[in-house]
């Protein structure tokens, strides 16, 4: 695109009284043109910009163009100390921010490799990665039935979605980044009464669910506009990278939760959702089904909920208990050690995968030896996802590109980091 | 050369036996399979490793900045296979007067925008990639951010000196 900008820009004065003065032809090529979508379009979910070459309706190529976003996470994290960069990968997926606090976490525990998590800490670990997906897929659901038209379903969406962030908010002091998981464990001690917070709203979640179905699957326009549209093949998705729903959504039964169980997911009974038309229709009822599953496994982890530390215990690693400073000197001295320097982590490399509610999200953490990451990097889904698009849009109406764009549910964020 | 710690690993066995010279080293951190590899033969391992072992998917590639050593750069593949739910990490090492290696891009597609961040980036070239161009930063952007000599603040456009 910014090729053919810089052509017009050298177009000399008789080239462009060429083009003027000859007839209008119903040439293939006369009636080509190219519309620019985004980087401001509501239903790119964010800042994303497409370069769509038309013919008629049709689209013929699509060049999504990205890094609007781009805010520089990882340069960003090899300044910090390794427990000071939670709080950047917040900041990378904005509606997943505890899947990403738990992947960054994982990895740097590999890392260290000397640390024990307490089971409370990895229970509590696997019921909030599950509000966070349960978040994503509410708002998820709501913007894309609203991008088609759907208005109700995003006011009954964003209605449950204020429960979880009430529920993030209670745990961690806030209802979006919540740095909530920590190297080590939890940031703190999980608040009195939350079991009945997360109890109520678990229990009436199901229901809810089933009030949005009903509300989408027996309309027929959504059914019209989703179905048979935004297909691609399962080899192709493959090959561009793209995980999580969209693949499930194609048949293949891969989630990284049961195939590459972490932080006792393995504890849990629940199921892969799996769709085999591989169109927006089956996406979306992929996501419903994950919705659903999230509920079960969250229902388990309130019912099982292991008593105990919920940290590590590692002293060099994990602030110390208040009370133990004031009369501990090794408390003190840890503490001092920990908020001054921070922790060194022995030298080596990790890649720790987790499923986030878009896909496969991957971090690979660099140490040097040193109280700093030497490298993070961020394999996030919305970026491999993204890549695929130009496959699901050229050769297909305009009209529906925007179904076919809400279905990958990529966030921007987490595209640029 | 297969190093100790895969002995036994069955890919890399395979590997070697198909691809001699193209191993250089490796090893097993954290139950993390790593294998060093040529740079002349990247796509050659890749495509083999495809289309005999079962990594049909590319995670991601990735780069490493080690200044001031020399060679400077370590690019990093993360291949996973859906039928044996394994991953493996390659490297590969690119010297800074010389940061170019060859793309993967006719093996999966998925490296495409992936080797266009790392070359964004760090500024390593990759050959034959069918379009090279910034992805993350500016096109007009000067310098490669993720170069360890590139300061994380005091560039051009800091705000701090405005008159």
């Amino acid at each position: 695109m910014r090729e053919t900008e810089t052509h017009t820009d050298t177009i000399t004065a008789e080239a462009a009284e060429q083009t003027v003065h000859e007839p209008p032809t119903p040439t293939a090529a006369a009636r080509r043109m190219t519309l620019n979508m985004g980087p401001q379009h509501p239903s790119t979910h964010g800042v994303l910009r497409i370069v769509l070459e038309l013919d008629g309706e049709t689209i013929i190529t699509a060049i999504p163009d990205i890094g609007f976003l781009h805010t520089g996470i990882e340069k960003e994290c090899e300044v910090k100390t390794w427990q000071q960069a939670v709080t950047l990968t917040d900041r990378v997926d904005y509606l997943a921010n505890l899947s990403n606090n738990l992947v960054y976490a994982l990895a740097v525990e590999k890392l260290i490799g000397d640390i024990e998590i307490p089971p409370k800490a990895q229970w509590m670990r696997v019921m909030l990665a599950e509000l966070s997906r349960l978040n994503s897929h509410l708002v998820w659901l709501g913007t894309h039935a609203l991008d088609i038209g759907a208005m109700t379903v995003f006011f009954y969406c964003f209605r449950e979605r204020e429960d979880i962030l009430r529920i993030f908010e209670m745990f961690s002091g806030q209802r979006m980044m919540t740095s909530y998981i920590r190297i080590g464990g939890l940031a703190l001690e999980p608040p009195r009464g939350w079991q009945d917070r997360v109890g109520k709203f678990i229990n009436a979640f199901p229901s809810k669910v089933d009030e949005y179905e009903e509300l989408l699957d027996a309309n027929p326009i959504w059914k019209r506009r989703t179905q048979g549209v935004g297909f691609c093949p399962l080899e192709d998705l493959l090959d561009l990278g793209v995980t999580g729903p969209m693949i499930r959504a194609a048949g293949v039964a891969w989630d990284v939760r049961k195939n590459e169980p972490y932080s006792s997911y393995d504890k849990f009974d629940f199921e892969i959702c799996t769709r085999t038309e591989n169109d927006v229709y089956a996406r979306y009822r992929v996501r419903l089904g994950e919705m659903r599953q999230s509920a079960r496994i969250i229902k388990q982890a309130l019912a099982g909920m292991p008593e105990g530390a919920w940290q590590a215990d590692s002293p060099k690693i994990v602030l110390p208990e208040r009370e133990k400073m004031k009369t501990q000197m090794e408390a003190l001295i840890h503490h001092f050690k920990i908020v001054t320097e921070g922790f060194r982590v022995p030298a080596g490399e990790a890649y720790q995968v987790v499923e986030s509610p878009r896909g496969e999200i991957g971090y690979y953490v660099v140490s040097n030896g040193t109280s700093k990451p030497y490298r993070v990097y961020m394999r996030t889904p919305s970026f491999g996802n993204l890549q695929a698009l130009p496959a699901l849009l050229e050769g297909r109406l305009l009209a529906d590109s925007i179904a076919s764009l809400g279905s990958m549910d990529f966030v921007l964020g987490d595209t640029d980091r | 050369m297969i190093p100790e710690a895969l002995k036994d690993h069955p890919v890399t066995a395979a590997l070697d036996a198909s691809l001699p010279e193209a191993i250089t080293g490796g090893h097993s951190e954290h139950n993390e399979p790593t294998l060093f590899v040529a740079s002349a033969q990247i796509v050659a391992v890749c495509r083999y490793l495809k289309r005999e072992q079962g990594f049909v998917r590319l995670s991601a590639v990735t780069a490493v900045d080690w200044y001031p050593a020399d060679p400077r750069f370590e690019v990093v593949y993360l291949l996973h296979s859906l039928e044996k739910h394994t991953r493996l990490r390659l490297k590969c090492w690119v010297s800074e007067s010389d940061a170019e290696i060859d793309s993967v891009c006719e093996v999966w597609r998925a490296a495409n925008w992936y080797e266009r961040e790392v070359f964004d980036l760090f500024g390593i070239r990759f050959r034959n990639h069918p379009d090279l161009r910034r992805i993350l930063m500016p096109t007009d952007w000067e310098g490669h951010p993720l170069r360890k000599d590139y300061p994380v603040h005091g560039h051009k456009y800091s705000y701090g000196e405005e008159s």
